[in-house]
């Protein structure tokens, strides 16, 4: 690890509580998020990480009354600032904010629409309508997702006729196609069967060559098998990051060690 | 036990489709002397209870009361009527009273047109205010009034129609306070309340993460209703409008109050008019012989009328998609 690491996202100090809820389920969290890496969030169900995904779109903001503190920071690509994204207020911030980090959710959410508008959806809410463009992007999208071979004489048939494995490949498809800079997945394997997971796992490894991803999972070995750093969080705490293979092979805290043993979780 | 269940569920289902059968059957018999003597050109004849004089000239002394007593007020004047009046006394003359549905059955489809017209686009934006736009503090009271505006019985939106809403609309528009557009306008807010929240229901099916995952791509909230929510819930939205619509073609008493129940032909969406349901519930009680005959052929064509409709709109919206 002696190539130089240049941070896409930094999250300082950063609290969350839900709208009602009379404690912060994320409770100052200082964590950065590197480059085309691919940085795991593991720990036992509650903790907080899909909280904790949801606040780097800020897909929060749906639903009232939520409260975020401190800073999430996002690489600005043209000028290089780091632009606190918790500032923003106008609806097309938010907009321009999910086109540039996108997110995979734990099933497959197909749109209502062909194969091909599913891919071409945020590009065509991007204004985008050319349709050689477009086919081009498809294309491109469907083949970096290794779902090409298996769709190209199909794209106008319902997205929602695909395998579930199918199904969420279209999604991650659907995610790339807008070229966002960071792609959030939460969970992304929990509803596949292991051959499905394993395609799944394949794409991430080979994604990151061009986009940084955020991986929730509460498999260990998917954790240990896919990213390249790891965050251990505990009861809406950041407990321990650092490389996979550190936090895997020789952690520094004891509660990181035994949930890795499987002691708890 | 599990063999009984499916032999009970199979015969309920077998009744339905008898029941549709035996309805048919028994309008058919009823009208069977009215198909035969006017045929299928008794859709297209405007006049209802119409004496005309017979063809032929047997000059024999037969008063002609039926056609002094054109009872309803209607502007076209049989023959003998012109010939009486001009004191020619051809009452010699032998009539017969005829009878033919297109006025009734154009109303029917003109009151249901403007109907659907005016409710659908108002219950679709109720139904997406409340599924999607509303905070949760309005949309339990809203949502309760929708229901129980829905369970309001229709004689009270007809009478609401005749005292208040029909002058209002005449005041506004001109014309008669009971008119073809008042019946339409009166029928569409009947309906509104029904549609809107079988539609809220079927937006409310669409799952949180399909709509967070739209949300994700970058899509707005208008986007996501469009592209999402309607047509994930497609089915559901359509099948509330036709069964709407079913109801607005065969309702009868919020029509009865505000058409006018004259058999003219409307000239102006304001003028009064008739539609089937309205003929058969003021006339049953009067009727025997071929008008009897005459009201079950209207009443047998509302039901062709209201299977067509809703048949075709379920094969064209719910079948030829992908
Ligand atoms: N919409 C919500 N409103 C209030 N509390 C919530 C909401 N969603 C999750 N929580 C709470 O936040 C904590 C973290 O949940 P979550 O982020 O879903 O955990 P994880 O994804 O790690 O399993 C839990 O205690 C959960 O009960
Ligand atoms: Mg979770």
């Amino acid at each position: 690890m002696s190539e130089k690491l240049e941070k896409v996202m930094d999250i300082k100090n950063f609290s969350f509580t839900y709208n009602g809820a009379n404690k912060p389920s994320l409770k100052n969290i200082n964590l950065p998020i590197y480059f085309k890496k691919v940085t795991a969030l593991i720990g036992p169900s509650g903790c907080g990480k899909s909280t904790f995904l949801r606040s780097l779109n800020r897909i929060h903001d749906l639903y009232p009354g939520n409260k975020y503190e401190g800073e999430i920071l996002l690489k600005d690509i043209e000028t290089g600032d780091m632009e606190n994204i918790l500032k923003y207020k106008k609806e097309n911030e938010l907009i321009k904010l999910r086109q540039r980090v996108g997110m995979i959710f734990q099933k497959p959410t197909p749109f209502p629409m062909s194969i091909f508008d599913n891919i071409a959806y945020g590009l065509r809410l991007m204004g985008k309508k050319n349709k050689k463009f477009l086919e081009e992007k498809v294309e491109e999208a469907l083949k970096s997702s290794a779902l090409w071979k298996e769709v190209k004489d199909r794209l106008k048939d319902d997205a929602r006729g695909l395998s579930g494995g199918q199904q969420q490949r279209l999604c991650i498809a659907r995610a790339i196609a807008v070229e966002p800079e960071v792609l959030l997945m939460d969970e992304p394997t929990s509803a596949l069967d292991p051959l499905s997971t394993l395609a799944i796992e394949e794409l991430v490894t080979k994604l990151k060559e061009k986009v940084t991803i955020v991986i929730v999972t509460h498999n260990m070995q998917q954790a240990s098998r896919v990213s390249d750093w790891t965050a251990f969080m505990y009861l809406g705490e950041l407990i321990e990051y650092g490389t996979t293979e550190q936090i895997f092979i020789s952690p520094h805290e004891k509660r990181t060690a035994d949930y890795i043993a499987g002691k708890f979780g | 036990m599990e063999f009984i269940f499916k032999k009970i569920s199979s015969l309920s289902a077998a009744f339905i489709l008898v029941l549709l059968t035996a309805v048919f059957i028994v309008l058919f018999l009823y009208a069977k002397p009215a198909i035969k003597k006017y045929g299928l050109h008794f859709i297209i004849d405007p006049r209802w209870d119409v004496s005309v004089p017979i063809k032929e000239k047997t000059p024999t002394k037969t008063n002609n009361i039926k056609s002094q007593k054109n009872k309803n007020n209607n502007i076209e004047v049989s023959d003998a009527d012109v010939l009486a009046a001009l004191g020619i006394t051809n009452t010699n003359a032998k009539t017969e009273t005829i009878y033919g549905g297109l006025v009734p059955l154009v109303g029917t489809i003109l009151s249901t047109l403007i109907a659907m017209l005016f409710a659908v686009p108002i219950a679709m934006g109720i139904a997406i205010f409340l599924s999607e736009i509303s905070p949760p503090l309005i949309n339990k009271p809203v949502g309760i009034a929708i229901e129980l505006l829905a369970a309001i019985p229709s004689i009270i939106y007809g009478m609401w129609g005749l005292f208040y809403f029909g002058p209002f609309i005449s005041h506004i528009f001109g014309g008669s306070s009971v008119s073809l557009l008042v019946a339409g306008l009166v029928l569409g807010i009947m309906i509104i309340p029904f549609m809107a929240s079988l539609t809220r229901d079927s937006m409310n099916t669409t799952p949180n993460i399909l709509k967070e995952s739209a949300y994700a791509m970058g899509a707005t909230k208008f986007e996501v209703i469009k592209d999402i929510i309607f047509p994930y819930a497609r089915k559901g939205i359509i099948g509330s409008i036709i069964l709407a619509l079913g109801r607005a073609l065969g309702e009868t008493m919020a029509v009865a109050f505000v058409i006018g129940g004259v058999f003219t032909f409307p000239k102006k969406i304001t003028d009064p008019t008739v539609s089937i349901p309205v003929v058969l519930a003021n006339n049953f009680a009067e009727s025997s012989g071929m008008s009897l005959s005459a009201l079950f052929y209207l009443a047998l064509i509302l039901f062709i009328l209201s299977f067509i409709i809703i048949f075709s709109a379920k094969f064209y919206f719910l079948k030829n998609k992908n």
